[in-house]
């Protein structure tokens, strides 16, 4: 079968997009993405866009037709792809197997959300969705509380701190000031973490990634073809997908996602690659504690030993294993249907050496990290730089 | 929150009494209520049952910023509570102080209104408090 590679990116700037409809920021990013990967419109041959709650956000639905039409696209095929959180990771995947089963040579993966346009708890009511409406959401949970009812146990169980969940967020901050496209390019200490007022207990609103509005595109195509194009490219070596109970009272535990096993260990046997040879991952921190579960389901870290790791700078750029190098979901944003793509943008930024300020160095393998729910979908992706001697 | 009648007046026994599912063939209960055994599939026997009123606190969390439709009642508890049984369920935690909130804690079920606006119909729900 046919080796699939992203041959370029566009993104917006993540953050308060007031100016921008979600046309608007998806047409932005795609318009970058075609630009950069030096390709003309005409050679696509299809777009797939992942998008969560435009309905409930800006009551627009039917985002694959908008897509191909704002941007001058007519007639080829174009797909909304929705799971959730991880709706970006599973358009990214959907594009790569379009390209794989030899359909396609030539496609855009996107995403976007325009959330800012409908007050807090009205998004909050729309990224319910993501979880059990009857009875997880009826009964009053939010996401924060689904991820807080994971964190108590987590704390419980390993000795979890919410100082080392609060060093999660501090290390993305860090991140994420080096990164222009970022929505929060600041840094932020301990004790504003600690300081930040409570969501749901025990997570604190700087626990939280933002309310943000942005969209991602990338470019997918063969190896064949990017080399003629003579175009810097990244190989996708792994593509995987997991489900789980939709509901989290339904699983065996919470103190772990199983999705995020399954989908990995199946990643790291379609590539053959170790975890403990992916030299940086973005990993899907919708919460600080995510980011810990993640760690640990991901198998870089045995169970409780993630967040000791975090403590100890681990998980910094220029640290052992860097971890959300773009800032993650808390500082880049988390336009939650763009976010599986831009993952795979900031994988292809390190992987080519573009990543500036922020680059780590000379990294060969990446992974990437994206969550539907409260660990209902996992999508993982593995990236690896052409090594020369090909 | 569903807004429209029969998507509230369907799961009243779900909702009121904890009605969920057990599989005749594999003996497992489920809640909320399956309509096909994930461990039989096919060949599962499900059937109506009652979830047991009481369990205790597996893990909890005290809401303060929450969606719309519960903006008067913020802030509150929401807990995972395993029941006698061994379901575990997601459901709100009420007539409990701070102290008595925490992972262990037994817990019984009770009958509340949950919310009445919006959808026509007031809400009613099971809620939970730790036993005094």
């Amino acid at each position: 079968m046919r080796d699939v590679v992203i041959i370029g990116t566009g993104q917006t700037k993540f953050g308060e997009k007031w100016e921008k409809s979600l046309k608007a920021l998806m047409a932005e990013a795609g318009v970058k993405a075609v630009k950069n990967s030096k390709i003309k419109g005409e050679e696509i041959d299809a777009l797939y866009t992942g998008c969560m709650a435009s309905g409930r956000l800006v009551g627009q639905e039917h985002i694959g037709a908008l897509v191909a039409d704002q941007v001058g696209l007519n007639p080829i095929p174009s797909t909304r792809v929705e799971a959730a959180c991880a709706s970006g990771g599973t358009a990214l995947r959907t594009a790569y197997l379009s390209i794989k089963s030899g359909e396609h040579d030539l496609v855009v993966a996107g995403g976007g959300e325009k959330m800012g346009d409908v007050p807090t708890e009205r998004v909050n009511y729309a990224l319910g969705g993501a979880g059990d409406q009857e009875t997880e959401i009826f009964n009053g949970a939010t996401f924060a509380a689904l991820y807080a009812l994971m964190a108590r146990k987590h704390m419980e169980k390993y000795g979890t701190t919410e100082k080392q969940l609060a060093e999660v967020s501090v290390k993305n901050h860090e991140n994420g000031a080096k990164n222009p496209y970022a929505q929060y390019q600041r840094e932020i200490s301990v004790e504003s973490v600690m300081n930040s007022p409570e969501i749901a207990s025990p997570l604190k609103l700087f626990d939280c990634s933002p309310i943000t509005d942005g969209a991602a595109s990338v470019v997918l195509t063969t190896k064949e073809k990017a080399e003629e194009k003579g175009k810097d490219y990244i190989e996708i070596k792994a593509s995987a997908q997991a489900s789980d109970t939709l509901n989290l009272a339904n699983r065996k535990s919470i103190t772990e996602i199983k999705a995020t096993q399954q989908a990995s260990r199946k990643a790291y046997e379609q590539s053959g690659i170790k975890p403990e040879q992916v030299d940086f991952a973005e990993v899907h921190d919708c919460f600080t504690i995510a980011e810990i579960l993640a760690m640990e389901d991901l198998g870089f870290y045995e169970k409780g030993e993630a967040a000791k790791a975090v403590e100890q700078g681990k998980t910094k750029l220029e640290g052992e294993l860097p971890i959300n190098p773009s800032g993650g979901l808390k500082a880049k944003g988390h336009p939650v249907g763009a976010t599986g793509i831009a993952q795979a943008i900031e994988a292809y930024k390190q992987l080519t050496g573009k990543a500036k300020e922020r680059q780590i160095e000379n990294p060969k393998t990446a992974l990437t990290h994206n969550i539907g729910g409260t660990g209902a979908t996992a999508v993982v992706h593995m990236f690896q730089k052409p090594s020369k001697e090909e | 929150m569903q807004e429209a009648i029969p998507l509230n007046w369907r799961k009243y026994p779900e909702r009121y009494r904890l009605e969920g599912t057990h599989c005749e063939e594999c003996g497992q209960d489920f809640y909320p209520k399956k309509n096909i055994c994930p461990n039989c599939r096919r060949k599962g026997k499900l059937e109506d049952k009652q979830m047991p009123r009481e369990g205790k606190i597996i893990s909890y969390s005290k809401v303060k910023a929450s969606h719309k439709d519960f903006k008067d009642e913020t802030p509150y508890y929401v807990a995972l509570i395993e029941l006698k049984n061994g379901v575990t369920i997601f459901s709100q935690v009420v007539d409990s102080l701070d102290n008595e909130v925490e992972i262990g804690a037994e817990v019984e079920k009770v009958f509340r209104k949950l919310n009445d606006k919006k959808y026509g119909v007031i809400a009613y729900s099971h809620k939970f408090r730790v036993k005094k």
